[in-house]
């Protein structure tokens, strides 16, 4: 089914705040083969001058993801989640995100275009402390595969 | 950590050379969160038309930024980071899994102290990400 182009600046409400703890940033940085001790020792993070340990670029996807789940699972997109693939991802750091960090994420569907016989999605969203810091901001392209012209 | 005047245009960074097996993606999908089934589930990404399961774009995206924070020395120095996903990295369910190979080059020396790293990810002979480019911010 093609994508409902009417979701071009629709925006979600801010996800409830995320509290980044020193486990999962361990096990992030564990999964992505990362053993740089700033990911995983306290005091190594502490002597370059952060808070607690500090999480891998990458990290804030993961808290990103949620906010852009909602937009892809809104039913009235149409988007089949079995076709999707991320197509481009940015990041724009402030300063990085550390353990102990209450976060909340809020995203707006930027654009949706076609090209070819995909169709793509672009999302921006911003990561901000519940102080209301900003920390990260981010732009992310989702292609829906094969889905460009089929149906109403 | 690295200083903005030890650092030339057209400098290579460190390279590195990893392997992407099932594991690792069951790994990275338990700490994303990202469960999609086709970095999991042969049967799913088969039905649609994916050669077999791959390997989340993200996790390639967070190998390549590692050759930067160890470089760099201050993995909180990285002011963005960006790439398109330009070839999946399939996953074949052996021991052997698939070789990805990152090298980085400094592209440009900005004001600030910050400066551009251009990255390339390759599996075989095919760039699996494009378009990668860090911003770190050094000491001045």
């Amino acid at each position: 089914m093609a994508l409902n182009p009417a979701f071009v600046g629709k925006e979600y409400p801010s996800s409830p705040p995320y509290l980044v703890g020193r486990e999962h940033i361990r096990d992030y940085a564990t999964a992505i083969g990362d053993h740089n001790p700033v990911f995983h020792n306290v005091d190594a993070a502490r002597e370059l001058g952060y808070p607690d340990l500090v999480a891998p670029p990458t990290f804030a996807f993961t808290l990103t993801m949620k906010a852009i789940a909602m937009a892809m699972f809104d039913p009235d997109l149409g988007l089949d989640y079995g076709r999707v693939v991320h197509g481009e991802q940015h990041f724009d750091y402030e300063r990085p995100i550390c353990a102990g960090d209450e976060l909340t994420v809020g995203a707006v569907v930027a654009d949706i275009h076609t090209a070819g016989r995909n169709e793509f999605v672009t999302t921006r969203s911003s990561v901000t402390t519940v102080a209301g810091e900003l920390v990260v901001t981010t732009r992310e392209v989702i292609v829906s595969r094969g889905t460009a012209g089929t149906g109403a | 950590m690295l200083g903005y005047d030890d650092v030339s245009v057209g400098d290579n960074l460190p390279g590195l050379t990893t392997r992407l097996r099932r594991i690792d993606l069951v790994m990275y999908a338990g700490a994303s969160g990202d469960y999609n089934p086709i970095h999991w589930n042969e049967r799913m990404a088969k039905a649609v038309g994916l050669p077999d399961v791959i390997a989340h774009g993200m996790l390639t995206m967070a190998t390549a930024c590692r050759i930067v924070t160890e470089w760099v020395g201050d993995p909180g120095a990285i002011s963005s980071y960006e790439a398109r996903f330009s070839r999946p990295v399939v996953v074949p369910d052996d021991d052997e899994g698939t070789e990805v190979r990152i090298e980085g080059q400094v592209a440009e020396k900005l004001s600030g102290g910050r400066v551009v790293v251009d990255i390339t990810a390759t599996s075989g002979d095919e760039q699996v990400l494009k378009h990668v480019r860090a911003v770190a911010l050094l000491r001045l």
